[in-house]
């Protein structure tokens, strides 16, 4: 029941900040930050339990909804929902803090936005009824919407919009998988559940698996983003109040990374193998065309939003790649991206607010007025291009090598990756804090509370650099239990039963 | 008649007496909140006697009437949705030019038609409701006397009303020569023994849809919608969205079914046709409207479309996914339609989107009940239209119907934008255009307590949808 009050509590959080809003703002401030700082507490409490025997999990929760359709209301914890919860939290407290000083309008009804948000991300995270599942994921959007569409910048409108329906036509076509999933189940067993569980191992025709995942797959890559769904993504975060993309950038990119790890592999194992390579050559798309864009750009937020993409296409490569290893490397690669870009957006906000502008041309030579504000660029600069120490590496490394296990030159065209972002990120930190002085008034620098957060960053983002393994070691029985068993027994099958083709060899290794 | 056919028809005899009264009590003094509270108190008596006339069901009063679950479930929700119209129209009523009370001395008369629209089982009782609800709405569509949009509409819907029901009327003619009889069952029998239909029925058959498709606004005899769900007083507009419709559609309902519509694969054809033709007119026409209540209308149009859906599921599961969903469509209907009403003033009804820009900073709870009915109109999670609408899905895909399913969820998706813009109107941040100077009209007590209980409804049933569900699979079975 836990994991159900976790939900209501920011639910419920959401409801008393917008009414104490109307007093006032402060009150709504404290309340959220408050709600989800038990929530963190609360989760942190759950690294500390040991597992259910037998099962994968380490809370597990069911209970009865709607029993005419089948549908439990079904919550469950391991170890990689864990750590995303966690980083939820976390980011979602950082969002509430940059809020205190960018949102000033109607700040009761703007937290209550974003806790619903984060309810949503975390039901999500936790939902293993697959209607559930669907409600919580449609439940992010419309907070989302609203949070782009009244507290955005001149072009909120149009951003709102096109994050609404890119999002809602994914989601839609997810349902109509999951329904026939449903239907499927129940006409070959009698039983008619959408539990999660259950559904795994459905026999289905290859065909009509593929068709069926390729519904959750277009609500995932519309939400990673993959490209050629990416065309929602710069328009909703730049428009959006920069507290507002934290939580897209950091969190909504990562529910979809999540769905894909936990509910292709084992719902769908032939066809997500046979898949699998046309996945790896998307990411590797996301990673280029990414960095490639982001080299392009003026403007900074829409730079930083570019290279998300990029880092997302990492993750995509390393989910299609379909080894330890790899998988490894997306967990860390989940939590490092949130970390590096969470704090790469909070840097533009900090350099907007104080110079009113993000366009690079009018920016320069900003480390005499600002040196702080330049050393965290640089650190966190470092962190996304991957400079070892830091926890992308470990986290490219960990997928690049998982990709050279399954692909050679996959991995090597990727590794390219590396090497572009590494372009467009030092192009940019020159453009910023080097170079020709642009400003010559006396700029604030960070102030003590910007300060302690982009500490507390540093500290996870060195943390997952240098220390991974108490991450990995909570991560890995989840792996383990979930998706890799399901992998090997399906790659036996497809050798077992003669269809393995030339492909195939390659994921044998 | 017998002492049980009383009984069983009381719920019918306190809404048929109830005008009575009020006309008596009008030609005595003329108070407008008396007459208000006798309407509202008979609809809620008549809601109660339909639980304590329970155990004597089913009854049927041969040959007329079929007095079962089905017919009274929908009567409930008829006198629901009323009620909640009453309760609107409080204030949006009080301030036309003229006499007030007869209005709601009509619309209990086509409350009443309604209700005897869903216990008929025989083509006397279908018209005899039918006629008994169109007189009264041509009435309540022309009642703004004043504003020449609402009699153009008044007339536009009596000539176009009229006609169809000459249709209907004569479809049903036919098929009496054909057959020898007028009541559903005997029909149904009629048409499994006779094999090959004659052109008269299969004529008449197609009169009769023309009627009822006028009524339900189905393409392509929809035209007339937008310009009377415009010109008449709000809450009639709403009267005509949800009452009108959902009578029809209880009686065609069971038409359908005890003919086995289903099993015959022209009627599959032409009612899978017009569904598709319905949810495509309906969404296209709304893009670009910038008037609210138009649009309301055509979101109108297109529920029909997904309703005809379930007609085609047939049997029992289909008819328990239709009155769900016609459940959210009618509260949904009436609240979108109950924002509008409330927020009207005696100059002029508040219609187009402009008018409404920015309404959340004035008035947040106005717009949250709005939001509220638009979402669940749109279906999205948390609100009753989502399960309403996965309900839908739900049969169908398992009666196969996947052309329909895949065309609802398309209209879903773009019935989504046009949604979605009037929300976003209400949450600009520019000024409304409502004149400064007149303040936004002090709301009722009775339309707040309204859109209140509505919204309630909305979200509640959104969440806890499954002792609704329950009840209505254990008892309408068809």
């Amino acid at each position: 029941m836990i994991l159900f009050y976790c939900i209501i509590l920011l639910i419920a959080g959401a409801i008393v900040s917008w009414i104490a809003g109307k007093w006032s703002p402060g009150a709504a401030r404290i309340i959220s930050l408050l709600t989800v700082l038990t929530d963190l507490i609360a989760t942190i409490f759950f690294i500390f339990i040991p597992e259910e025997k037998g099962t994968p999990w380490l809370i597990n929760m069911k209970a009865e909804w709607i029993k005419v359709f089948g549908i439990n209301l079904n919550f469950s914890l391991d170890g990689l929902s864990l750590l995303l919860l966690l980083l939820t939290f976390f980011i979602g407290i950082i969002a509430i803090i940059i809020s205190w000083k960018e949102i000033k309008f109607r700040v009761g009804f703007y937290q209550f936005n974003l806790l619903l948000t984060l309810a949503g991300i975390t039901g999500v995270f936790l939902s293993m009824d697959l209607f559930l599942f669907y409600f919580f994921w449609e439940l992010m959007l419309i907070p989302m919407f609203f949070i782009i569409g009244i507290w955005g910048d001149k072009n909120r409108k149009k951003a709102a919009y096109k994050f609404f329906l890119f999002s809602q036509i994914g989601g839609l076509l997810m349902l109509i998988s999951i329904l026939s999933l449903y239907f499927i189940h129940g006409a070959q067993t009698g039983v008619y559940t959408f539990n999660f569980g259950q559904l795994t191992g459905t026999m289905m025709s290859p065909a009509t698996a593929y068709l069926i995942m390729s519904g959750f797959l277009a609500a995932f890559f519309v939400k990673l983003p993959v490209i050629p769904l990416h065309n929602w993504l710069p328009d909703a975060y730049v428009s959006a109040p920069f507290s507002g993309t934290i939580l897209l950038a950091a969190l909504l990119s990562k529910t979809a990374a999540y769905g894909l790890l936990r509910f292709i592999f084992p719902l769908f194992p032939d066809a997500a193998l046979s898949f699998a390579p046309i996945g790896m050559i998307l990411g590797i798309i996301g990673i280029l065309y990414g960095a490639k864009l982001a080299y392009a750009q003026t403007d900074l937020k829409r730079l930083v939003a570019y290279t998300s993409i990029s880092h997302m296409g990492f993750i995509v490569l390393g989910v299609f790649a379909l080894n330890h290893f790899a998988y490894q490397g997306v967990v860390i690669q989940m939590l490092a991206h949130g970390i590096t870009i969470a704090a790469l957006f909070i840097i533009v906000w900090s350099l907007n607010t104080r110079l009113k502008t993000r366009n690079l041309d009018s920016l320069g030579g900003l480390w005499s007025n600002v040196p702080i504000i330049g050393s965290m660029g640089l650190v966190f600069a470092m962190a996304s291009l991957g400079l070892p120490g830091m926890g992308n590496f470990i986290a490219e490394f960990l997928i690049l090598l998982g990709t050279f296990k399954a692909n050679v030159v996959m991995a090597s065209i990727a590794s390219v990756g590396l090497l572009a972002s590494a372009i467009y990120t030092l192009r940019m930190i020159q453009r910023i804090f080097f170079g020709k002085k642009q400003v010559e008034r006396k700029i604030d620098d960070l102030s003590i509370l910007e300060k302690s957060i982009f500490g507390a960053l540093i500290i996870v983002i060195l943390w997952l650099g240098l220390y991974p393994n108490p991450i990995l070691d909570i991560a890995s029985p989840a792996i383990n239990k979930s998706i890799i068993p399901l992998q090997s027994q399906s790659i036996n099958s497809v050798n077992g039963s003669g269809l393995s083709s030339n492909k195939n060899i390659y994921f044998l290794h | 008649m017998s002492t049980i056919d009383f009984i069983s028809l009381i719920p019918v005899l306190i809404i048929a007496g109830a005008p009575l009264l009020i006309l008596i009590i009008i030609s005595i003094f003329r108070k407008y909140e008396v007459v208000y509270g006798i309407t509202l108190l008979s609809l809620i008596i008549s809601f109660i006697s339909i639980f304590v006339i329970l155990p004597d069901i089913p009854h049927n009063i041969v040959p007329l009437f079929t007095i079962d679950y089905f017919s009274l479930f929908f009567s409930g929700i008829i006198l629901i949705s009323a009620f909640f119209i009453v309760l609107l129209s409080y204030s949006y009523i009080k301030q036309v030019g003229g006499f007030k009370e007869e209005y709601y001395i009509i619309l209990l008369t086509g409350t009443l038609g309604a209700m005897l629209l869903t216990m008929a089982s025989d083509f006397i009782l279908f018209f005899l409701g039918f006629e008994t609800l169109s007189i009264s709405l041509y009435v309540m569509i022309s009642f703004q006397k004043a504003k020449k949009l609402s009699i153009e509409a008044g007339i536009k819907y009596l000539i176009l009303a009229s006609a169809s029901s000459a249709f209907l009327l004569f479809g049903m003619a036919l098929i009496y020569t054909q057959t020898g009889t007028m009541e559903f069952n005997t029909l149904a029998i009629y048409i499994k023994n006779a094999g090959l239909l004659s052109p008269l029925i299969i004529f008449g058959f197609g009169m009769m849809l023309v009627g009822i498709g006028f009524k339900l606004a189905l393409a392509p005899f929809h035209m007339w919608t937008p310009d009377v769900y415009q010109g008449s007083p709000t809450p009639v507009s709403a009267y005509i969205a949800t009452i009108s419709k959902g009578a029809l559609m209880a009686v065609f309902i069971r038409f359908f079914i005890s003919i086995q519509g289903v099993k015959s694969a022209d009627f599959f054809i032409v009612i899978t046709a017009i569904a598709i033709l319905t949810m495509f007119v309906g969404n296209f026409l709304a893009i670009r409207q910038q008037n609210i209540k138009r649009l309301l209308g055509y979101s109108s149009i297109t529920n029909m479309g997904f309703i005809l859906i379930i007609l085609l599921i047939g049997g029992s599961r289909g008819v328990q996914a239709g009155i769900f969903y016609l459940i959210t469509y009618f509260i949904a209907t009436i609240g979108a339609f109950g924002v509008l009403s409330v927020l009207s003033t005696r100059a002029e009804d508040i219609e187009k989107r402009s008018e409404i820009k920015g309404l959340y900073w004035k008035r947040p709870w106005l717009a949250g009940f709005f939001t509220l009915s638009l979402f669940s109109l749109a279906g999205l999670p948390l609100t009753m239209g989502f399960i309403g609408k996965f309900y839908v899905i739900f049969e169908g895909v398992k009666s196969g119907l996947f052309l329909l399913i895949f065309v609802m969820i398309v209209s879903s998706l773009i019935s989504l934008y046009y949604y979605l813009r009037v929300v976003g109107a209400l949450f600009a941040k520019q000024k409304p255009e409502i004149n400064n100077e007149t303040q936004l009209p002090t709301i009722s007590y009775s339309g707040g307590l309204a859109l209140t209980l509505i919204s309630a409804i909305i979200l509640f049933l959104g969440v806890f949808p499954g002792w609704l569900l329950e009840i209505i699979i254990k008892w309408i079975v068809l």
